[in-house]
């Protein structure tokens, strides 16, 4: 059996376990969910010492067969574009369930229904049977709807609901895709690698305003997975689910499910419709990327809640993965994945430190602190660190990401490029701004007496601070990771229209 | 084979069995002072009949039967009235299965429990009979009269809480709908005889076939009968008893009626439209004959019959009514499956009625249980229903509608995913994108039942909810299947595949 296999049924494993003990032996429940959650954090060390860097291949896999009438196989694997994102999964679920410690009711479906997502976001990760990575894609829906749902804020429901239904509007969209590839098919399948190798065959002559069946279904993928990322006009739920969503639920929505999209646009979009993409990645991914930045540096520039604000610099940042990745350059393409790697662990800080206020003090409004720094000097040191990582401060992960992003994409879209640098000023200015009234000035009279950071609080935050100042200065240790598979990826999106030239 | 009525008996098991156990229970009902062992009769005539289901086309049953007792094998029966054959013998499957759960749920009902029991079981039974039939029918004649049949043994349930005046306006609104619509359908199957000749299938297919027949008049006999069959499987325009006689009817009655009748229609549908007015065509399509279009006529009734019971429930308070309407949208999407002439399509249908089956069952189920305890069935009933003592239930619940609303990974999804795999691959892109917006409108409306369980705490007034043991089997007999056949299918999509195979001599 693959490791992937191991990594992504542990968890669901552990749910049953959780499922089987009695619902008052709470610090039995929340030690289960950790014991279960920490075997995979160390098969994915494993994974990372292991991983052959030279081939763009897939590995570690493993074939079964499910249903044989239909041609659906249980099929996983991981190349250097998934192993990175298997790699911030099984980092990020440990410490959210450390995060969770505080949870007061409903433990036992808390931490099983925490588990069941967990086996879902490795799930989306590692498929590489269509069919099996979309019923992963769906598992995760339903334990975030009740996560947000039951142990949100006070606007939980509706949060929890706008969620759901966009998400699966999303979804329904990728369904019909999937059916049309899988009968474009001879014979037909659902296994990614068949649907890649073949990906030239989809029509490309005209059926509705110029666009061909390839563009059709490009798009329909797209939106499917726009959602998800979320890139505008579709990310209004964002913010909401965000804010109600309680802390550690928020930095697995932020932390992970946000690079689902941008995952999926690589594997399936890239990969299976390179022609749809080479055509229409500048309107859709370019221009809307670096719409994404400005427009989510200025909406979190408004922002009076800390939440929301490093909701919408969510937003912002992923802008920069589209506008890499659109750009077809060996370094725009590698610093868009390592942007999702590093967006991963910064905003998973600020999330954490959101937390960490909110619980001392049981508001976000940014305008009601003040000189926090002299009260709780620790805190405010790790808060300045993430901070400065999210600007993107050179010797911190998320410059290096962003820098390639903008080199990459300054051989293709000089204008944009400009546009999308500027925008960092714009993020200096929010990220500054807020740490100055938080942390800074006068201490608010009110919060003399807040507890310093604890020593479980700094255990989830200090691993993530390493991380983001290692690949601040040694970023190769992503980089090797995924360079081999996304030159590879590269290649065959610029390859592709020449390929269709040849055939006729 | 054509057996005669004397040899057919032998390929009647379910049926005999079925109507022994009505007789006996009629019986009882007469001596016997305790009735408590009425329900365990039928439950049992159930379960035989099943087997016996089972035994007629199961390839692994063949060599178990003693021959000359059992029949096994496929044709006509009691000249070619009535047909055995695979599709038969699934949909004979699903109404011994519905039935034997709808007992199984009344056993445990306080709705049903005391008045009238025998008369209850044993119109149960009698009204699964019928069903049987209305599978197996090869003639319009007896097409009809299981129709029939089965319609005024519904009648009599739905009426069945004497002196609950929403169950006697429910029944009388079924009794009338139900008349107009059968004799709108005789009306239409008097058009088919005259332009035909013949009432048996087969008879009018080869006619048809020939192509002599005026397409108008077949236009309007196949417009006539619509009525008859939409009326049964709860279609738009003939859904409008649906809500009323849900919601009067005492609960595993109208289980029973929105899952068994509901199949039968489907069935009956099928038979007519399949093997009768359409031929096959190489590659598994199939092409309808007299030149009238009615797979054209049904995919705008498909998608409107979908539209409008999933739009009408969205602001429903009761659930039994909601669940009506999702019914009535249910009966759409299986449609789907019916419109784009090929055995995928049916083979869809088929499993989607299996996977229906289980989950809407289960549904009613619930209701049944939160009924039982506190009386109530309007949705602020279920307010907080898993933090009060109802958590399996609630869970249940969860999982039931989930599985109506399609999500993986439970049944509902599957069965989903097989009607729109027909769809896409007979490129009926508009009415894929038509089914997928109606999933997400129904979604909002199952998630709303289901954010009333969990989400909202109680506020104390809803009564406690209590699941008693009886109920809980069900439950769970239930429930695991609705999450085993979303993650292992194989087995019921092969079951499906083998029975989209007609006998047609």
């Amino acid at each position: 059996m693959s490791i992937l296999t191991w990594m992504t049924f542990l968890p669901l494993a552990g749910m049953a376990v959780i499922l089987c003990l009695p619902s008052r032996a709470h610090t039995l429940i929340k030690q289960t969910a950790l014991a279960f959650t920490l075997p995979p954090l160390v098969m994915g060390i494993w994974l990372f010492e292991h991983f052959d860097r030279a081939t763009a291949a897939f590995q570690y896999v493993q074939r079964a067969p499910w249903i044989e009438s239909y041609n659906i196989t249980y099929f996983v694997g991981v190349d250097g574009i998934s192993v990175s994102m298997v790699l911030l999964t099984v980092l990020l679920c440990p410490i959210c369930i450390l995060a969770s410690w505080g949870i007061d009711k409903g433990i036992k479906g808390y931490f099983a229904l925490f588990l069941l997502l967990d086996t879902g976001m490795m799930g989306v990760f590692v498929s590489l049977d269509f069919f099996l990575f979309y019923i992963f894609w769906e598992v995760m829906l339903l334990p975030m709807y009740f996560l947000i749902g039951i142990w949100g804020g006070p606007r939980r429901e509706y949060a929890a609901i706008k969620f759901f239904l966009y998400t699966l509007a999303g979804s329904v969209l990728i369904l019909i895709a999937m059916l049309v590839l899988y009968f474009s098919n001879e014979p037909h399948t659902f296994d990614m690698t068949q649907l890649m190798a073949q990906s030239a065959t989809y029509g490309t002559a005209p059926i509705i305003w110029g666009l061909g069946l390839q563009h059709l279904l490009w798009l329909a993928l797209f939106v499917g997975f726009a959602i998800k990322i979320p890139a505008f006009p579709f990310h209004t739920w964002l913010p909401d689910a965000h804010v109600e969503a309680p802390t550690a639920i928020s930095v697995i929505l932020a932390g992970v499910l946000l690079k689902m999209g941008t995952y999926g646009i690589l594997r399936i979009n890239y990969g299976m419709l390179p022609i749809a993409t080479a055509d229409l990645a500048f309107w859709f991914l370019a221009a809307l990327g670096t719409w994404n930045i400005i427009y989510g540096a200025l909406c979190a520039m408004a922002q009076t809640d800390l939440k929301k604000l490093v909701a919408y610099s969510s937003i912002s940042h992923m802008g920069y993965v589209m506008l890499g990745m659109a750009a077809f350059t060996p370094q725009g393409i590698n610093g868009a994945v390592l942007q999702m790697f590093n967006h991963g662990t910064v905003t998973a800080m600020l999330f954490l430190l959101v937390g960490v206020i909110y619980d001392r003090a049981h508001h976000r409004e940014i305008e009601g602190f003040g000189g926090l720094a002299g009260i709780m000097p620790v805190y405010t040191g790790v808060t300045a660190l993430a901070f400065f990582a999210a600007m993107g401060l050179p010797g911190l992960s998320a410059f290096i990401s962003e820098v390639l992003v903008l080199l990459g994409a300054w051989q293709k879209y000089p204008g944009l490029t400009i546009v999308a640098a500027s925008a960092v000023i714009l993020t200096a200015g929010y990220m500054l701004w807020t740490m100055q009234r938080i942390y800074l000035g006068t201490p608010n009279e009110k919060y003399l007496g807040l507890p310093e950071i604890s020593a479980r609080e700094l255990v989830t935050l200090v691993p993530l601070g390493v991380i983001v100042v290692v690949l601040g200065v040694y970023p190769h240790a992503v980089l090797d990771l995924i360079n081999v598979s996304l030159l590879n990826l590269n290649q065959m999106v610029a390859a592709a229209p020449a390929a269709v030239a040849s055939l006729r | 084979m054509n057996l005669s009525n004397l040899e057919s008996i032998a390929y009647s098991g379910p049926e005999l069995i079925l109507m022994g156990a009505a007789m006996l229970i009629f019986l009882a009902d007469l001596v016997v002072r305790s009735k408590e062992h009425l329900g365990s009769i039928a439950l049992f005539g159930c379960a035989f009949a099943l087997l016996a289901a089972v035994g007629l086309r199961m390839p692994f049953s063949e060599k178990w039967l003693i021959h000359g007792l059992f029949g096994w094998g496929e044709g006509w029966l009691y000249s070619r009235m009535v047909v055995v054959d695979d599709f038969a013998v699934f949909f004979k499957i699903i109404f011994c299965l519905a039935a034997f759960a709808t007992i199984w749920m009344s056993l445990g009902s306080n709705e049903v429990r005391g008045v009238n029991e025998g008369e209850y079981y044993g119109l149960v039974l009698a009204s699964t009979v019928g069903m049987l039939y209305m599978a197996s029918a090869a003639n319009l004649l007896m097409a009809y009269l299981s129709l029939e049949f089965v319609s005024l043994t519904s009648y009599v349930l739905t009426g069945y809480l004497r002196h609950n005046r929403r169950s006697g306006e429910a029944a009388l609104k079924y009794l009338i709908y139900g008349g107009v619509a059968s004799g709108t359908m005789i009306y239409g199957m008097s058009w088919i005889y005259g332009a035909a000749g013949s009432l048996d299938y087969a008879y009018i297919n080869a006619a048809l076939a020939q192509g002599t027949v005026n397409p108008l008049a077949i236009f309007i006999a196949v417009l006539l009968i619509l009525a008859g069959f939409g009326y049964k499987i709860a279609s738009v325009p003939f859904h409008m008893w649906a809500p009323d006689v849900y919601t009067g009817a005492p609960i595993p009655v109208t289980a029973f009626l929105s899952v068994g009748s509901k199949a039968a229609g489907f069935a009956i549908l099928i038979r007519l439209f399949y093997p009768g007015l359409s031929q096959t065509v190489a590659g598994g399509g199939w092409q309808f004959l007299g030149g009238v279009e009615w797979p054209q006529l049904m995919l705008v009734v498909c998608m409107v019959t979908m539209t409008l019971g999933n739009f009408a429930a969205l602001n429903q308070q009761n659930v039994k009514r909601l669940l009506a309407y999702s019914s009535i949208a249910h009966a759409g999407y299986t449609l789907m499956g019916f419109v784009v002439l090929n055995d995928e399509g049916l083979r869809a249908m088929l499993f989607y009625l299996v996977t229906y089956y289980l989950m809407n069952l289960g549904a009613f189920l619930v209701v049944m249980v939160v009924v039982n305890s506190t009386g109530r069935e309007d949705i602020e009933g279920f307010r907080g229903l898993a933090w009060r003592g109802g958590a399996v239930p609630a869970v249940a619940m969860a999982i039931f509608l989930f599985s109506l609303a399609g999500l993986p990974p439970l049944a509902g999804f599957i069965g989903k995913f097989y009607l729109f795999a027909a769809v896409v691959k007979a490129q009926f892109y508009m009415l894929a994108l038509v089914g997928l917006a109606n999933s997400l409108v129904a979604f909002y409306y199952y998630a709303r039942i289901v954010r009333t369980m969990f989400l909202d705490m109680p506020d104390g007034t809803e009564g406690v909810v209590t699941l008693d043991a009886h109920n809980a089997c069900l439950l769970y007999f239930l429930a695991l299947p609705t999450i085993v056949l979303g993650v292992y299918w194989a087995p019921v999509i092969d079951l499906a595949d083998r029975s989209v195979h007609f006998f047609v001599g």
